[in-house]
């Protein structure tokens, strides 16, 4: 397992893909975020909603934005990486698909779109798990919506922090951008739906 | 025994691996592997590098194979130290 993360570490280096897995990870990782509280605000503004309902319908969007981020990121990588590959053969004047770079032609596309998918996925399943629990016939003190709410701004703050320690700016500022963007996007679904 | 305990190549590689990394992974062909790299010329997407090793017994072949992974090729060997060992007796 070790020796696979260092394979995949080293893989990114020489292809210099760092900061596109991170980039895609914070992106898709938002778009998951969001999808998630409007979904669930717009719920809130519904009439009364059965429960399974409002799981079902966010396990559907969660899952299409997993297939969404890997496949759509699969296909440009998988693109750009045999591109690249090209133009270093060309340069080298040399085969290179059995040579670290023609491995990583084939692997980073993979990584890069498992990132893109999950990245989404998992942030949408942890916004959803107060819904998911309540489903299950556990009782919260607090309702699952709010909870969710709670999670998902929690969330985007962090993802927030997260970018402002990459960038080097202070995490408290970019976490409170990040929570003021999921603010507006709350007052423009209240304004539009309700 | 004839060995090969010197070798001077000239060779391409990519930007990536640097020198660094490349010399790394040629020294790890065998425990008693000196290398000395040596960038000569830098061009848009590959580097000329010259390589200077040192062991006691080079093997080439893996050398060769260490240097096509890291996606460089080996362009000419420019010196070469061989010892008989035999002649010692």
């Amino acid at each position: 397992m070790i020796k696979l993360l260092e394979q995949a570490k080293f893989l990114l280096h020489i292809t210099s893909s760092h900061h596109i897995v991170r980039r895609y990870f914070v992106v898709n990782g938002f778009d998951g975020a969001l999808t998630m509280l409007g979904l669930i605000i717009g719920f809130l503004l519904s009439s009364s909603t059965d429960l399974s309902v409002i799981v079902n319908a966010c396990l559907g969007a969660a899952i299409a934005l997993g297939m969404s981020g890997v496949s759509s990121a699969y296909v440009s990588e998988s693109a750009e990486r045999q591109h690249e590959l090209g133009k270093l053969e060309e340069a080298m004047i040399s085969d290179l698909q059995s040579s670290a770079h023609g491995q990583a032609a084939r692997s980073v596309p993979l990584l890069i779109a498992l990132v893109n998918g999950l990245s989404p996925l998992i942030i949408s399943l942890l916004i959803i798990s107060p819904l998911l629990i309540s489903h299950a016939g556990l009782s919260l003190p607090v309702s699952p919506l709010y909870s969710a709410i709670f999670i998902a701004l929690i969330l985007v703050f962090l993802l927030g922090v997260f970018l402002g320690r990459i960038a080097g700016v202070s995490w408290l500022r970019s976490g409170i951008q990040t929570l003021l963007i999921a603010m507006i996007t709350i007052v423009l679904i209240y304004l539009f739906t309700g | 025994m004839v060995s090969v305990t010197r070798m001077v190549l000239d060779v391409l590689k990519p930007h990536q691996p640097n020198a660094l990394d490349f010399s790394q992974a040629i020294a790890e062909v065998d425990s008693d592997y000196y290398v000395h790299l040596t960038v000569l010329e830098v061009d848009e997407s590959t580097e000329t590098v010259e390589i200077v090793l040192e062991a006691k017994n080079i093997d080439f072949d893996a050398v060769q194979l260490a240097i096509s992974d890291m996606g460089g090729s080996v362009h000419s060997i420019d010196e070469v130290e061989v010892h008989n060992d035999s002649d010692i007796r």
